[in-house]
């Protein structure tokens, strides 16, 4: 066996999701022979990197979000790989931010953390029960009175 | 986390297997081959990705089966230096702490990457972050199963392909990173099975260790 290339590609936790989500169909439909011994360690893998995977934010992305994320990121100027955890961990605070984006201190200034939360945010979607617990403030701002 | 490695191999399908489709029968053999292996200086492979090129398949004498060379491309789990990731702890011991992501179990945090300064708990055996604020100190505990951002520093792979005849013993070519099946017992007591791949890493900075110390 020969490896061409390292490092031909980086993927997003969602596209390896996707994959995984997809091969598992795909084999649910084929039936018999993946409880052959074979096939107990690509059923393991699989497993174990789903389970992992679905507790992530990538599990709530699809490509357009991806996509229009990627475009809103453009003018800040951030390398593929700080992109890519931004996509992945889907940072909340302007710590996680800074973890991320390599001396973020003199690459951007405090509005632009901000902003970058607030894109993160609005874009990518978040975990449902973790927004039921903690209401937007906008909602309470809202003048309109209901029945 | 992920990255894809472009591979050749040559597959044998075996004459059983003939009614199947190539591709179909292919990548079974790739997955069957790699899944849930590492391979040295790659990482941990995941899945078939794609199939880029067959080639003509052979049989050659003396072998009922065809051998076909595959270009191919494989998802591997292989994290960039400095790439932040979160796992669960595993357990404590006086190396540091064990992290584990589920699909991969070989990640340490050594004692000096830890939030300083850091005490060893014998007793439970934890290690704690000695947190000190106005009111005094704060002893933040690092318990299994919690929920740890760390920054990968470093990776090591070990090859741990069987050795010549001189020392012989019976190996699995290609370590599982995570077994299915126990591995059968070792005549020499001693023998401790290593790690093909390890990651360390370091939660020495602002936003790292236990997600809980850091949510409002």
């Amino acid at each position: 066996m020969e490896v061409k290339d390292h490092n031909a590609a980086m993927l997003s936790n969602y596209e390896v999701f996707k994959l995984l989500t997809d091969l598992k169909e795909q084999r649910k439909d084929s039936g018999k022979n993946k409880h052959s011994a074979g096939q107990q360690n690509l059923n393991t893998i699989m497993y174990e990197t789903l389970k992992y995977l679905s507790k992530t934010p990538c599990s709530r992305q699809s490509p357009e979000t991806v996509k229009v994320f990627l475009t809103t990121l453009m003018p800040h100027k951030l390398t593929k790989a700080e992109k890519l955890q931004l996509l992945n961990h889907r940072p909340q605070t302007a710590v996680e931010i800074q973890l991320i984006v390599e001396e973020s201190e003199e690459r951007l200034s405090e509005e632009q953390i901000e902003e970058l939360i607030q894109r993160v945010s609005d874009i990518l979607p978040g975990d449902p029960e973790q927004e039921i617990a903690a209401p937007a403030p906008e909602a309470e701002l809202d003048g309109t009175t209901e029945s | 986390m992920f990255v894809v490695v472009e591979m050749v191999d040559t597959v044998r399908i075996p004459p059983w297997n003939f009614q199947r489709q190539l591709n179909d029968a292919i990548a079974e053999e790739l997955n069957k081959k790699l899944a849930n292996k590492v391979v040295y200086k790659v990482g941990l492979c995941i899945c078939l990705y794609d199939i880029t090129k067959l080639e003509d398949s052979y049989i050659f004498p003396g072998d009922g089966a065809s051998h076909t060379k595959v270009h191919f491309r494989y998802v591997v789990f292989h994290p960039f230096l400095d790439e932040i990731l979160v796992g669960k702890i595993k357990y404590c011991s006086q190396e540091g702490v064990h992290v584990t992501m589920g699909f991969f179990d070989d990640i340490l945090i050594p004692p000096e990457a830890l939030q300083q300064p850091a005490k060893f708990d014998e007793t439970e055996l934890v290690w704690l972050w000695e947190y000190e604020t106005d009111e005094g100190a704060h002893d933040l505990y690092m318990d299994q199963g919690e929920e740890i951002r760390f920054r990968v520093t470093e990776e090591i792979f070990l090859d741990t392909s069987p050795t010549g005849p001189a020392t012989a013993k019976p190996e699995a070519p290609a370590q599982p990173g995570q077994s299915t099946a126990p591995p059968p017992v070792e005549e020499e007591p001693v023998q401790k099975k290593e790690a093909p791949y390890t990651l360390q890493g370091t939660i020495c900075e602002p936003g790292l260790g236990l997600l809980s110390w850091w949510n409002s």
